[in-house]
């Protein structure tokens, strides 16, 4: 906090547990008017609660919360909302079936004397205000035809604009491309001008030193440390968030790296001239045995499409798929799964049962394999108990329900469903995306291992960096089409996104 | 490690009365309403709280029962079937067109030994069910527009089949499960009972069961995880159509008569009773163990305002709020259990 200032926005002794597990302890945190206050810590490390406690999402909690200096309860994030704090979540939240228009004025549509939406206004000042992003669309365009990043620029942008004081970002470049992060940087640069207060969570530390005046630094519930952004480095607030030697964790990859020679194992998958309407044109490629195929490529390159494809869910126009040399049309998931393909797609929503426990998530894919009429409720919670422990999920308490579990635990559990009879072809869709450096580490030696069993593995990302921790040989994707093969040659960060 | 973990589903438990109390109140308030009915009718009317009654109520709800238990697989899977009335009918119909009739019924039916008449009107509500099925997952209506027109359908193959007259005849073993009792005890209500313990067996300890749970709290997931939700959605469509049809049968039998329009009530009862019993119309929460409940709620209700001195017509009304006021705590109890589960 920059001296002097008094403080908009300010806790003192904040703890708050879920079910017995604190996820905060003691917690002191102050935010003045015109601050970038930057959050890390592993997942789990309570910044998610804190900042939700703060946007009126969870409203039983104990310890001091105050604004302006006056003592303040939110019961609901509606009274967060009129106190003029504004929050962007992990997961988009937008209604895709609106138009950019609508979705940006979400809840306050401009209106005429007798109470109709003044359509041409609200387009007109939405185009002004995404202008003023950077963002040009037509306003009037569907939301849910945009690529994603896209749509989570306008979604933050709507609560930037929404002329909140105190605005809460939590995650917001995970989906974002280089150029649209800058954009988004320099929007809240110029709200710092204007007196906002705004608190930035991110795992992406750069972004974080890049932004920030101040950053808070996260533990196990615990606040390890706060600091000016530019009295400090990536390495020790690496040290400082997962308590160990940080230095050698976070590999940046902007040096080359060697791709090892292309192995000559078993073909697993062979795709040929693959193609989806407008995403996807001639795609082939083959996938072998302990191999580690990355895909890399921006959001919108077509590479959640070919997941899709890959697992049945989506049906490709034209093109061959073939596993173990046996042509397949996969009329299902579930056909997709018999034939050995096994996929854990990006969003962890798509792919869990946040009301059902851990266990029942765990075992869903492999009942068929454990029981053939009757449930085996016992043998259910002894694999996920296996699970729960090679994968360091926590807490680990089988019997939890899922929705309890942090962000990164919950990711764990996604992998944790295809592991314990495991497939011919892993398919993995951002494996680290809001990942912190530990959690991180854990998944690339899960698909390590993986691969040194044998299995083919396609990584795909839109994160540089996860492509080349992960993949043996890399194909880059652009507009829906392979530009480029990286294999058995050097490759880097650089010369990733130069191919893209 | 093992100790760990009881220490914190303790944990769990242990946050306080209130909350666990907040997360289970969609099973409590059924419950709660039921004693309440129960206790208010008692003290109303001596002639309520008998054996004797108890009996009757049993009876008065056992073709619900029966028709409620498919019903329930279809309201877990976030789905519904509005065509379970119209089907129970076709089907209770079907089996006396099957079976031959005293000569002054004048219907062109078609008599078969009473085996055959009762395999024709399986095979015809499962067929029902599974166009049902064929055209929510493989066409892709919605199941609300789906069995909406096949209410229409059924009824007018009821309409063709028995051309305004009444049938009376069913096969024996029917006439005997229908209207016939063992001990005192009408099998009718044995067999709603086998029904629903069947019904909550497979939800419970099968694992086509849990499918149908997890479909119903998050089908997108369901379908990431490889399952065949469309062969799920298919199976749930018609083991409603089939309870339906069984219900129908039994229910001709009950009554002494098939004819058209004979089972009108019973689509807007199974769904009060799934849902006055706590199964969430969002899917995947409930079972049979509710609807149990409900169905107890709705014969109460029905019995026992027959018990008291009340205006006949106000009893539709009443009937109607109190379905509101289930479906009410029904949504309350999804809200507050997403609250809990924060």
């Amino acid at each position: 906090m920059p001296e002097g200032r008094q403080p908009i926005l300010e806790l003192q002794g904040i703890t708050k547990s879920f079910g017995g597990v604190e996820a905060l302890r003691g917690v002191d945190f102050a935010l003045s008017a015109g601050e970038i206050h930057g959050l890390v810590g592993e997942n789990g490390a309570g910044k998610s609660t804190l900042m939700k406690i703060i946007a009126g999402v969870h409203s039983e909690f104990s310890g001091r919360f105050l604004i302006d200096g006056k003592q303040t309860h939110f019961r609901s994030a509606r009274d967060a909302h009129a106190a003029g704090i504004a929050m962007v979540h992990q997961e988009l939240s937008v209604a895709p079936d609106l138009t950019v228009a609508e979705n940006v004025f979400l809840g306050n549509q401009p209106t005429n004397r007798l109470g109709l939406v003044q359509w041409r206004r609200m387009a007109r000042e939405a185009g002004e205000q995404l202008a003023r992003f950077g963002i040009d669309v037509d306003p009037m365009s569907r939301l849910g035809d945009l690529p994603i990043g896209l749509q989570q620029l306008i979604e933050i942008a709507r609560v930037l604009f929404s002329g909140a004081r105190i605005v809460i970002l939590d995650e917001p470049t995970s989906a974002l491309s280089p150029p649209e992060v800058e954009r988004l940087f320099s929007t809240l640069r110029r709200l710092r001008e204007q007196g906002t207060g705004i608190v930035f969570i991110s795992h992406f530390i750069e972004d974080i030193l890049l932004v920030s005046d101040t950053v808070t630094v996260f533990r196990n519930g615990r606040k390890v440390a706060e600091t000016a952004a530019a009295a400090t480095s990536k390495g020790a607030l690496i040290e400082a968030m997962i308590g160990r030697g940080g230095e050698a964790l976070e590999h940046s990859y902007t040096d080359d790296l060697m791709l090892p020679r292309p192995s000559d194992s078993a073909v697993v998958l062979k795709v040929d001239q693959l193609s989806l309407a407008r995403s996807l044109k001639d795609i082939s490629f083959e996938a072998r045995a302990g191999e580690v195929l990355g895909v890399y490529g921006f959001m919108g390159c077509g590479q959640q499409e070919l997941s899709r494809i890959l697992f049945g869910k989506l049906k490709p126009d034209g093109g061959t798929l073939a596993v173990e040399g046996k042509p397949k049309t996969f009329a299902s998931t579930a056909a997709a799964r018999r034939a050995g393909v096994a996929l854990v797609p990006e969003s962890r929503r798509a792919m869990l049962f946040h009301q059902e426990p851990v266990y029942k998530n765990v075992s869903i894919s492999i009942l068929d394999r454990i029981s053939a009429l009757l449930l085996k409720p016992a043998r259910e919670r002894d694999i996920a108990r296996r699970q729960v422990e090679q994968l360091q999920i926590r807490p680990p308490v089988v019997g939890l329900d899922l929705g309890m579990l942090s962000g990164g635990n919950q990711q764990k559990v996604a992998l944790a469903k295809w592991l314990t009879f495991p497939p011919k072809l892993l398919v993995l869709c951002e494996p680290t995306r809001g990942m912190d450096v530990g959690a991180k580490n854990d998944v690339i030696n899960i698909v390590r291992d993986l691969r040194a069993k044998g299995l083919a593995i396609i990584v795909l990302s839109t994160e540089p960096e996860t492509v080349l921790s992960l993949a043996d040989r890399i194909l880059v994707l652009k507009r829906g089409t392979v530009v480029r093969e990286f294999r058995n040659e050097p490759v880097s960060k650089d010369r990733l996104l130069q191919a893209a | 490690m093992a100790s760990s973990e009881t220490a914190l589903a303790a944990g769990q438990r242990a946050r306080g009365i209130a909350p666990f109390l907040r997360s289970q109140m969609r099973n409590i308030a059924p419950f709660l309403t039921l004693i309440f009915l129960s206790a208010f009718f008692a003290l109303a009317s001596p002639s309520f709280a008998t054996l004797d009654n108890l009996g009757n109520i049993l009876t008065q709800v056992s073709v619900t029962g029966i028709i409620a238990v498919g019903l329930t697989f279809v309201i877990l899977c976030a789905e519904i079937d509005l065509s379970i009335a119209s089907i129970a009918n076709v089907t209770g119909i079907a089996v006396a067109y099957f079976t031959l009739q005293e000569s002054y019924v004048n219907i062109p039916n078609i008599p078969l030994p009473g085996a055959a008449a009762i395999l024709m009107a399986i095979l015809l509500c499962a067929l029902l069910g599974l166009v049902n099925a064929l055209g929510l997952t493989v066409i892709g209506i919605p199941s609300f527009i789906m069995t909406l027109a096949m209410m229409q359908i059924a009824a007018g193959i009821s309409a063709l089949l028995v051309r305004g007259q009444i049938a009376y005849k069913v096969p024996g073993v029917i006439t005997t499960l229908g209207s016939g009792s063992i001990g005192g005890i009408p099998w009718i209500v044995i067999v709603a009972a086998i029904m629903l313990l069947g019904g909550h067996l497979v939800l419970t300890y099968t694992r086509f069961g849990r499918y149908v749970y997890m479909v119903g709290g998050n089908r997108e997931a369901a379908e990431y995880s490889g399952l065949n939700v469309k062969l799920i959605l298919g199976a749930v469509m018609v083991i409603s159509a089939v309870c339906s049809g069984i219900g129908g049968m039994l229910g001709v039998a009950h009554f002494g008569s098939a004819q058209q329009n004979e089972f009108d009530t019973y689509l807007l009862d199974s769904i009060a009773a799934v849902v006055v019993g706590g199964t969430s119309l969002f899917g995947g929460r409930g079972g049979i163990g509710n609807t149990i409940v409900g169905l107890f709620v709705l014969g109460v209700l029905n019995n026992g305002l027959d018990h008291v001195n009340i205006d006949s017509f106000l009893k539709i009304l009443i009937r109607g709020l109190i379905l509101l006021a289930a479906l009410v705590i029904n949504v309350y109890a999804q809200r507050l259990r997403e609250k809990a589960a924060e």
